[in-house]
């Protein structure tokens, strides 16, 4: 799960809303495709675009270390969204495209936002091989099967290449790939990629840094992923010291809906109850004018895991048309591990 | 503050007494008000229009990509730089005929749109989805959509048959455009896949190598600040209307300070008997001085409305010409902030203040003791006219010290300004002299009352005739310019456009297909290639323009100077010719050299010939088409002038467009280009002559209000020679004569005047503003018209004076007798 779809959607609302009201999310779609259940994922060929959705992404985000002991985060988005179901060719196309690219230190958080129009080979998705690109961003496999691929960003402050090794299977989220947002039956069909490991550089301010670390690759299409009362989310991916990784997230709305599956270290996946789930926050940080829990203590019951989750840098905000925070986050607790925390709404 | 108000009652008392005194201060300060203000409001509007086309673009900071060559270029560029990852955004402009109006077509891709130029309304994905979704949109700032004639939400209409969508007001949106997404304005215009520029986002500069690594050179970048050339092209027209508003003014201000200086002169007994009564001559100044604001508000205000009203209906000819002139469109509509309407009001309260300066220091230098006794006109105005002498030798002194010395624009005005001045305060005493020796040749005491009584009435008219000689000098030395430019020009016109047709391709590949297309035509004599190229000498923009030798130029190019053999020079050796313009910045004549900034490096050329290049405000350069494509790699090859057979000239344009439909871009003929050159000078000057013949009525308007004022002092020294049998009637024609023969005065100074005004404005104003310089014509059938319309202002000025004088009952006549003063 992943929000900047969600901040794509808001974008692109023809709808007035403003960026701290999500809620436009739960509006009806006509004319696009609903995600059902029980429909069959089938790789390589769902790396490529759904156009007959709505909106969809392609994201991935690594926590790093680097060659002078620091740790990082990188962070790269892919949005596509559909501006009508009607579509065509050249300037008639009209699907957008907006890439989303981020690096985060203990000290720095330097982001870039670029948007391009479908149908001019501006932005878009081959596949396969899968590469989606836009402008001179790309995230790329070197194969059908994507045993390996690069990853390229860059911005006014910061710029990265990373090379991605696979060494696990691609994960079903949900059930089976359908992933439930509310009560009501809104969804996505939802798959990740949480096993690569990451070998590139970074350069911040003109300083490139050798860097290693692991990557989670995310993608999501749907044509309407949020209930009319849900207001924003909390999505939480952990690799944990065991070689688990961990999906979570929780829709604030009327009432929270929660969700997540638990990785095996061979891909197996299990779906979490919503009740399983116990996310609290712990600590605030200040940003933009809104408080946004920046440490949380997170329970799987039935998995006797019991963690406090902190982040690398708290002002990890990401300034962009529809800001949200995203940032690589450090594990502490039962069990000790990284990932990346992304909240929207607040 | 009681004092004051039983003060400002009585001063207000004269007013009532005198309604025509007071119609005309306020009527003088309206006008005057009025045309400086209109003005005014004229260089803000067309300078807001400047601001906001180059901002549209630039955002005054943003780098653009032009062809390098000139035209469209294809849009696969524009994904192949982004792809290169620099942050540009496409852009097709056009144009597009809706109704009778033509709109500028501008497309934008609002995704890619930087945030901080002058459109940036539109950019990102509120305005995308409204331009994307359904019908899409269309936008256009609120006056284009009422030019257009259209209403926000529907679907203008091109010629081509093209439905644009639904318009919608967006304030930010340059004049006389109309916005539309790229995709749309690609079909619009018919050209599909082709941009006419790209922005780059202005916190990212694109430097020339990079660009030329992305584009192999196909592509330019166009500085933010070139841009601006605009404001600076213009300045010289601009500086041409203030100048005018300001002569305006100064005739307005004639008037109010006549009327000002009457109401002093009638009103000292009252102010004496205020003065004896206790008044302080603190509260009386203080109590004048609130009085004047009044005046200022009340008659500033209705300058106001009347200075918008000259502005609006000027606007349409101000636009035209500076658009014809320069390119620059200006917002049809006019738009008007406070600080214009204070300004105007400031220069009405200024205006006022300085009219009624001197009745306001003499009212607080009042000796109060001194008996009130009526004027002791004679003596009053020999003084006055001493001192009018003395300020009259001082501004000729100025005027010709600004001669001598400055050859800037504002030396130029300064010696027209400083000459009228000095020639407009020489005219009393002219006219004083011209009495003078009338009443010495007199034989018969009525004529010589008729001279001496004249003396006299000059006292009080002197203003309002001043007002009329800087008319009519105005008239006669405006019109003398212009007229003589439209004869040159129109001249000039015939010898420049030999060629009978003028076209430009889509793209310089088409220009060779139809080069030899034209080649295989029997009835094309000649294909005049006149491809160009841009450089800058200095900070001075340039055309650069390519010439095959051919008899077209060589016999008919109008040069001012040449060296002997010119066209020989021209074409082997490093040499050209240069504009007027660009020889007079650079001080250049035939067989001079200097450095022309090429491609990358620079060229040493030889003077060949100055040719005049009239209207054009940047400087231009002739060289060896052959030299040319060498030099300037980036010369655009797609500009051609034709020579066709006999009268073949409708044929072959017809066969060019059947056989390349859109592969030409633009295709002209003679007439047509001498039909819009000649239109735009007709429109630039529509305004001088306007704002001209307002000046003459301001003035003709000062001399009524004059008479008027005077005609009650008159029958003072009217009835006397009654009372002595010489009838009405006969006095009625003697006083009407007697202003007859000041307007005639006043007209004949004008002539000189005149003459000498026009002389300036071609010798040093036209010089300096535009670099160009006229033959000087004269026109002596005009100076009879101005002579005769001085004397209908002066016919119709008198009329009601006069007439007045005519009817006067005897027992007024009497009263004066009575009522000893």
């Amino acid at each position: 799960m992943n929000a900047r779809l969600f901040a794509l959607l808001l974008t692109l609302s023809p709808v007035a809303v403003n960026a701290a009201d999500y809620g436009w999310l739960g509006e009806a779609a006509s004319g696009f495709a609903t995600p059902k259940p029980g429909a069959p994922i089938l790789f390589p060929q769902d790396h490529a675009a759904h156009p007959g959705f709505r909106t969809e992404w392609w994201y991935l985000t690594a926590n790093l270390t680097g060659d002078d002991g620091k740790s990082y985060g990188a962070q790269w988005t892919l949005f596509r969204y559909s501006l009508e179901a009607r579509d065509g060719s050249g300037w008639d196309n009209r699907t957008a495209w907006m890439g989303h690219a981020a690096v985060t230190s203990a000290t720095e958080h330097v982001f870039a936002q670029t948007m391009a129009r479908g149908g001019v080979n501006q932005a878009g998705v081959d596949n396969p091989p899968f590469r989606a690109f836009i402008d001179d961003w790309f995230f790329e496999a070197r194969d059908a099967q994507f045993t390996a691929g690069r990853l390229h960003a860059r911005g006014a402050r910061f710029g990265y290449t990373l090379d991605l090794t696979r060494s696990g299977p691609f994960v079903l989220q949900g059930d089976k790939g359908y992933s439930r947002k509310a009560g009501e039956g809104q969804a996505s069909h939802y798959y990740s990629q949480p096993f690569f490991s990451v070998d590139g550089a970074v350069t911040i301010d003109g300083q490139k840094i050798h860097v290693t670390g692991r990557g989670w690759m995310d993608r999501e299409w749907s044509s309407q992923t949020m209930a009319p009362d849900q207001k924003g989310w909390d999505w939480f991916s952990l690799h944990l010291t065991s070689g688990d990784r961990l999906m979570l997230f929780r829709l604030r709305g009327a009432q929270d809906y929660r969700s997540g599956n638990w990785i095996a270290p061979d891909g197996g996946v299990t779906q979490l109850a919503g009740e399983d789930i116990v996310f609290e926050p712990l600590d605030h940080t200040s940003l933009e004018g809104r408080a946004l829990p920046t440490r949380w203590r997170v329970k799987v019951k039935s998995r006797n895991l019991d963690i406090v989750t902190s982040a690398l840098n708290p002002k990890s905000w990401m300034g962009t048309d529809f800001p949200y925070w995203e940032g690589p986050i450090a594990v502490s607790g039962s069990t000790r591990g990284e990932g990346y925390l992304e909240m929207t709404g607040y | 503050m009681r004092q004051i108000c039983w003060t400002l009652a009585a001063l207000a008392s004269h007013w009532r007494k005198h309604p025509a005194n007071l119609a005309t201060l306020i009527l003088g300060l309206a006008i005057a008000t009025a045309l400086w203000s209109g003005v005014q409001a004229l260089n803000t509007q067309a300078r807001r229009s400047y601001d906001s086309a180059a901002n549209a673009f630039t955002g005054g900071k943003a780098q653009n990509l032009v062809a390098a060559q000139g035209g469209l270029f294809a849009q696969d560029l524009f994904v192949a730089l982004r792809r290169a990852g620099l942050k540009v955004s496409p852009i097709l402009e056009g144009s597009a005929r809706i109704g009778k109006k033509t709109a500028k077509l501008i497309g934008i891709e609002p995704l890619t749109l930087p945030r901080d130029v002058g459109l940036a309304p539109l950019a990102g994905n509120r305005s995308a989805t409204g331009m994307l979704t359904g019908d899409g949109l269309s936008y256009a700032a609120p006056g284009t959509i009422r030019d257009l004639g259209v209403l926000a939400g529907e679907r203008p209409l091109t010629d081509a048959g093209f439905k644009l969508p639904p318009l919608v007001a967006l304030s930010e949106a340059p004049p006389g455009a109309i916005i539309v997404d790229i995709g749309v304005a690609q079909k619009a215009l018919n050209r599909p896949g082709r941009l006419s520029r790209m922005i780059v986002a202005p916190d990212m500069r694109i430097d020339a190598t990079t660009l030329t690594e992305a584009t192999d050179r196909a592509l330019r970048i166009v500085e933010p600040e070139e841009d601006s050339d605009l404001a600076r092209l213009t300045d010289s027209f601009h500086l041409n209307l203030t100048a005018f508003g300001l002569l305006a003014f100064l005739v307005g201000f004639f008037i109010v300070h006549a009327s000002f200086g009457l109401a002093f002169e009638q009103r000292l007994p009252v102010l004496r008997t205020l003065r004896a009564l206790g008044v302080s001559a603190r509260a009386l100044v203080a109590a004048m001085v609130i009085e004047l604001s009044a005046f200022t508000l009340l008659a500033g205000g209705a300058g106001v409305i009347g200075g918008y009203l000259i502005a609006a209906a000027l606007l349409p000819d101000v636009s035209a010409s500076l658009e014809g002139l320069y390119g620059a469109q200006i917002s049809g509509a006019l738009t008007l902030d406070a600080r214009w309407i204070i300004s105007a009001l400031a220069m009405a309260g200024g205006g006022a203040l300085f009219a009624g300066a001197s009745g306001l220091l003499k009212t607080f230098n009042l000796p109060v003791l001194s008996v009130a006794r009526p004027i002791a006109w004679r003596e009053a105005h020999r003084r006055y006219l001493a001192r009018q002498a003395t300020f009259a030798l001082l501004s000729l002194m100025v005027a010709v010290l600004a001669g001598y010395f400055a050859d800037t624009l504002e030396g130029g005005f300064t010696v027209i300004a400083a000459s009228l001045l000095g020639v407009a305060l020489l005219l009393p005493l002219a006219l004083e002299a011209l009495l003078r020796i009338g009443e010495a040749l007199s034989k018969t005491p009525l004529s010589r009352w008729f001279f001496a009584d004249g003396r006299q009435e000059i006292a009080g008219l002197s203003l309002a005739l001043m007002a009329l000689l800087l008319a009519l000098a105005t008239n006669i030395g405006v019109g003398g310019m212009v007229e003589g430019f439209r004869h040159t020009f129109i001249g000039w016109l015939d010898q420049r456009l030999v060629a009978e047709i003028y076209y430009e391709a889509a793209t310089p590949h088409d220009a060779r297909e139809i080069e030899d297309w034209a080649r295989k035509d029997k009835e094309i004599v000649a294909i005049l290639p006149v491809w160009r190229s841009k450089t800058r000498i200095g900070d001075w923009p340039v055309e650069v323009m390519g010439m095959t030798p051919h008899t077209t130029y060589s016999e008919h190019f109008p040069l001012n100077a040449a060296t002997p053999d010119v066209w020989r020079m021209l074409h082997e050796e490093d040499a050209a010719l240069v504009s007027e313009q660009l020889a007079r910045r650079l001080k250049l004549s035939p067989g001079d050299s200097f450095d022309l900034p090429t491609t990358g490096d620079s060229w040493r050329l030889r003077v060949a010939g100055i040719f005049p290049d009239y209207g054009n405000p940047k400087g231009q350069i002739r060289l060896d088409h052959t030299r040319l494509a060498q030099h300037f790699a980036d010369a655009s090859g797609i500009h051609y002038s034709l020579r066709v057979a006999g009268d073949a000239t409708t044929r072959v344009m017809t066969r060019l467009q059947e056989t390349f439909g859109a592969r030409i871009a633009r295709i002209v003929d003679q007439a047509e280009v001498k039909k819009i050159s000649t239109e735009i000078f007709e429109r630039t000057f529509t305004v001088t002559t306007a704002l001209n013949t307002l000046t003459l009525v301001v003035s003709a308007i000062a001399l009524f209000a004059s008479l008027l004022t005077l005609s009650n002092l008159r029958l003072a020294h009217v009835a006397p020679v009654w009372a002595i049998g010489v009838t009405r009637d006969r006095l009625a024609t003697l006083e009407m004569l007697r202003i007859l023969v000041f307007a005639a005065g006043a007209a004949l100074i004008a002539i000189p005047l005149g003459l000498f005004m026009t002389w300036a404005l071609v010798d040093i104003v036209n010089v300096v503003a535009f670099g160009w310089r006229l033959p000087m014509h004269i026109f002596p059938q005009h100076w009879l018209t101005v002579f005769a319309t001085a004397q209908v202002a002066a016919l119709v000025a008198g009329l009601v004076p006069v007439r007045r004088l005519a009817r006067a009952a005897p027992a007024e006549l009497l009263k004066v007798f009575a009522n000893e003063r």
